[in-house]
């Protein structure tokens, strides 16, 4: 059961040439939660749920994929380069802890 | 008597080590020899050289919570000459690990841009394995005015 809460976003550019390398930016809202904070009130510790994975594939080809730990930041921001090939979508997946998964798609419109 | 003042200065540095221990119960940071560990493991038992990796962070982070980092590599990023992997670590977080990032040619450029969270004062390390083996280390060091992990 994915929360409704967790929202993926992403931004590339609208207009790409062939063999451009360009920025894909990302972020999705979530907590982060590291595993090491205590409610203040109970004393407790509370339980680690983080998303460990954010992977995406351009054209149906894997393009980045990344082991997150506890220090990334709440609402992990991520954002790397791709060298524009064909036009064509570019799923994004992010998976916690608890393997729910979250998806984004995107297209990229390649003008030769 | 003597050997009672002695008795009695040890209960009392005892204790304040006792208090000192309780007061911080998460301060297993990992030190700067945990972050050496978690590279080994990472890329075996190499020397990385310390050069190609360029790390760009603000000097001073106010907010510890959310530090943005650029990191990037000299590579042709060509299929025989090309980063495979990008590894983010700290040295005095709790835990080492920041992230790992699988690249390939399809990238152009070995580039990263995040967020991580810094517990205090540290170095963030940056560790890239090429596609032949050899590894590329680079660090910087930020200060941190008010911590980002919540312990």
């Amino acid at each position: 059961m994915a929360k409704k809460n967790i929202k993926p976003r992403v931004r590339v550019p609208k207009k790409l040439k062939k063999g451009e390398i360009f920025e894909v930016k990302t972020l999705v809202t979530h907590p982060m939660e590291t595993g090491l904070r205590k409610d203040k009130k109970t004393g407790k510790t509370i339980p680690r749920e983080i998303i460990r994975t954010f992977s995406a594939t351009y054209d149906g080809i894997e393009v980045i994929r990344a082991d997150w730990h506890p220090a990334m930041s709440a609402n992990p921001y991520s954002a790397f380069n791709v060298v524009a090939g064909n036009s064509g979508p570019m799923v994004f997946t992010w998976i916690d802890d608890k393997n729910n998964s979250y998806k984004k798609e995107v297209m990229i419109n390649v003008v030769s | 008597m003597d050997t009672n003042i002695v008795r009695r200065d040890f209960l009392k540095a005892g204790g304040i080590g006792t208090l000192f221990v309780s007061a911080f119960p998460l301060a297993a940071k990992a030190t700067p020899d945990d972050a050496m560990q978690a590279i080994e493991k990472i890329i075996g038992a190499k020397t990385p050289k310390d050069e190609r990796v360029n790390l760009v962070l603000t000097e001073i982070a106010e907010n510890g919570g959310t530090v943005p980092l650029k990191v990037s590599v000299e590579s042709p990023m060509s299929p025989e000459d090309h980063v495979k992997a990008l590894h983010i670590l700290t040295d005095g977080n709790p835990l080492p690990e920041v992230a790992s990032y699988y690249m390939g040619p399809h990238n152009g450029r070995a580039f990263l841009s995040i967020r991580l969270r810094l517990l205090k004062t540290q170095n963030v390390i940056a560790v890239a394995e090429m596609n032949n083996g050899d590894s590329y280390i680079g660090r910087k060091n930020i200060k941190v005015t008010i911590g980002g992990c919540g312990g």
